[in-house]
């Protein structure tokens, strides 16, 4: 097994990658909130049917997976070649390229680049690698305050909550809490605002307006940049982002380095994957596209900020680094079981879900704190994320291979081994030879002694965690082999 | 045909009667089963716990064991999905490029009771007789790992006297998952809830699957509920000839 301890991964302290609890402590506060449930019930079984819908409708779709997938994987082989073609690309259309190693260094470039323009305010397109890097309160310890204007993000940031999905940060709440959340914190909103969907809308919309016609700088992230034009592309629903790409001054864009694609004709791809899979639509009402600077027309100054954070680490480990292949379309989270029960702020990052089991511990380093070294476990590896990818990412193998990171990391850094460790240790000896196990059979049968009428009610440690809400089988008078030996043949 | 049945470790020390039944189900088939007796665990358990060091000795006493067999059945899809899709990998990764081949070898040959039935031995009629209301839960690894698909109801529609009602969400996870259900007790009983409340809805008397670790999750669960529905696995439904045993 190879530990990769070469690359750096994402800084602690900054950002929105761990968590406070491991997945089960975060998870049990998360399933005791019965609206949480019901809500985010509610929304993930609508999108499913949506998404499964529209799917079903294109005959090509598997061929279409492969295809994205194939594009993808492409890409990663040579990853710094497509970045260095987009750089060139978006160079001489007139636009600016930064690298950011890491969250701390996005941060400080994109606080520069608002500080330099004299402003103290931006308007956000929906973003998860700003998310991901905390630039939100970077600029607002920088006194530069930075406007939400998807919608989802505003209710979000007026609720001064987190996100908890990546396509829909406000699944969590209802419409009657979106509702007191304006009255709450919207400044100028009617006192009289009802719960009806177009009304809150239209409260937003009113909100947001006056923002974004006076804004100077907006800070977006990118679905895609097409390193063969210097293209830079956002999928959207509101068209808010638009109004961020078009109307102000200024636009700096932070993009994590695996959404390079090499050419405009991938775009093909992912345009018919992408809304299908994320909103169930057959597409997306807003697809915006810039390429650098044109004169006299949008944002007359444009900054790309490419961000690894971790991304490098994760394209070192060749089980992992399909991860990167990830488009962001959250038909993971809206399938898993897991997901469906406990929402996204269990997860303690900005990526919930499978995706995120996967993709947070891997930028942050597996085994760097408990809440991320708990993620790869947060699945029952039921498989039904992998069946909904876009882009095939066998999320449930690597969740096995991060496992297997984490067992083997923690063996070569800790001198004594876990309780885990020495049991499984034991096990796999009992198990590799037949006599051991049947000596371990005829043992199990002390649990006899437990039962009643064939079930056991309460198990000791460390299998108590069983019986809190199941029986447990009482082990039978004979095993299988016993039985089979007993038998004339 | 001459069958190797892989009862798996938890049919053979917690569930001795689905064995049985796998077997009395071939036998009367007119097949040939054998049991062959150094096996133990196919190391699912450990490898999907991150300890893929300590399944190798695992996936080395399965090889070896049933290398000399055509097919090899198991009571699981869990299992067998563990030998089909995970043995020549983690063999692999542990740089065992032998074992790895082997493994791919015999894994080959490794078949989930359903798949043996319909597609190694043609049949779907296994001439079982079942007179209760049944609802049926595909489990995930049969489901979405080897894509058995609906060979198990194919083969429960053609059982006399069976009243096979659907179950809602049927293919969402029950929340067992292994170590899961240990580790993350909290999640895993609050899928197990859904589960329930959807087979409960089904007004069935007993909930099938082809994998006994599903089901004692689910039956540990309606037991402890007194819910009045148990637990039987897809291999006891098509044994049964309709006489009490």
């Amino acid at each position: 097994m190879t530990t990769f301890l070469g690359m750096p991964t994402s800084p602690p302290g900054v950002g929105m990658l761990r968590g406070k609890d491991t997945f089960p402590i975060a998870a049990r506060d998360a399933l005791s909130n019965t609206q949480l449930r019901r809500n985010i019930g509610a929304a993930t079984r609508t999108i499913r049917a949506k998404r499964a819908a529209v799917v079903g409708e294109v005959p090509d779709w598997e061929q279409l997976r492969d295809a994205g997938r194939a594009i993808k994987a492409a890409t990663m082989q040579d990853l710094d070649e497509q970045l260095e073609r987009l750089e060139a690309a978006v160079i001489a259309r007139g636009g600016m390229v930064h690298w950011a190693g890491d969250a701390n260094e996005a941060n400080r470039i994109v606080t520069d680049l608002v500080r330099a323009t004299g402003s103290d305010e931006v308007v956000k397109v929906k973003s998860m690698a700003t998310q991901e890097i905390g630039l939100n309160e970077a600029l607002q310890a920088a006194g530069i305050s930075a406007y939400e204007t998807d919608l989802a993000e505003l209710i979000v940031q007026l609720a001064e909550d987190r996100p908890s999905h990546i396509l829909v940060p406000a699944i969590h709440f209802n419409r009657a809490e979106i509702r007191e959340i304006f009255l709450r914190e919207m400044r100028g909103v009617d006192p009289g605002l009802s719960d009806n969907p177009a009304r809150l809308a239209a409260a937003a919309r009113t909100y947001l307006r006056r923002k974004f016609l006076t804004a100077k700088v907006a800070v977006s992230g990118a679905n895609f940049a097409v390193a063969e034009t210097g293209t830079l592309a956002v999928v959207e629903s509101e068209g808010n982002g638009r109004m961020c790409l078009t109307l102000p001054d200024t636009l700096v864009t932070v993009m994590g380095i695996e959404k390079v694609i090499p050419t405009w004709r991938d775009l093909e791809v992912f345009l018919q994957l992408l809304p299908r899979s994320s909103t169930g639509e057959r597409m997306n009402p807003y697809t915006s596209m810039w390429t650098g600077v044109t004169p006299g027309d949008g944002p007359q100054s444009f900054h790309l900020v490419l961000l690894d954070n971790g991304r490098t680490a994760v394209l070192a480990d060749e089980v992992g680094r399909e991860t990167l292949h990830c488009i962001r379309c959250s038909a993971c989270l809206n399938v898993c079981p897991v997901y469906e029960r406990t929402g996204g702020h269990a997860y303690g990052s900005v990526y919930p879900g499978p995706i995120g089991a996967i993709l947070s511990p891997q930028l942050t380093g597996v085994n760097e704190n408990p809440a991320s070294a708990s993620l790869p476990y947060a699945s029952s590896l039921c498989g039904a994320c992998y069946d909904v990818c876009p882009v095939k990412i066998d999320i449930p193998s690597i969740l096995v291979h991060l496992r297997a990171r984490h067992v083997e990391e923690a063996r070569s850094e800790h001198v004594l081994p876990s309780a885990e460790a020495v049991a499984m240790a034991a096990a796999s000896w009992v198990m590799s030879d037949a006599g051991r196990f049947e000596r371990a059979q005829r043992g199990s049968r002390v649990g006899r002694l437990l039962s009643r009428k064939g079930r056991i009610g309460r198990l000791p440690p460390p299998l108590a965690g069983w019986t809190t809400a199941r029986d447990a089988p009482a082990p039978p008078a004979q095993t299988f082999r016993e039985w089979w030996r007993s038998e004339p043949r | 045909m001459r069958i190797a049945l892989f009862a798996t470790c938890l049919v053979d020390t917690l569930f001795p009667d689905v064995g049985k039944a796998t077997v009395r189900l071939l036998s009367r088939l007119g097949h040939t089963v054998e049991f062959p007796e150094r096996q133990t665990c196919c190391g699912q358990m450990h490898i999907n716990t991150g300890y893929q060091r300590e399944a190798m000795p695992l996936i080395r006493n399965y090889v070896e064991t049933f290398a000399p067999y055509d097919a090899i059945v198991a009571p699981s899809g869990s299992c067998a999905g563990a030998v089909r899709h995970q043995h020549g990998m983690v063999a692999r990764r542990a740089g065992d490029e032998d074992l790895a081949r082997r493994a791919e070898t015999v894994a080959a040959h490794t078949y989930e009771l359903s798949e043996l039935l319909v597609d190694v031995l043609g049949v779907e009629d296994v001439g079982a007789e079942y007179p209760h209301r049944v609802t049926y839960h595909p489990t995930c690894h049969s489901l979405r790992i080897l894509r058995v698909g609906d060979r198990p109801l194919r083969l429960l529609r053609k059982v006399r006297g069976i009243d096979l009602v659907e179950l809602s969400d049927g293919e969402v996870c029950c929340g067992f998952g292994g170590t899961f259900a240990l580790k993350n007790a909290d999640v895993s009983t609050a899928m197990l809830s859904d589960k329930m409340s959807n087979v409960v809805q089904t007004r069935a008397e007993v909930c099938t699957a082809g994998d006994s670790s599903c089901l004692m999750h689910i039956g540990g669960g309606l037991s402890r509920l007194r819910s009045g529905v148990r637990t039987v696995h897809l291999a006891e439904i098509l044994a049964s000839t309709g006489t009490p045993a």
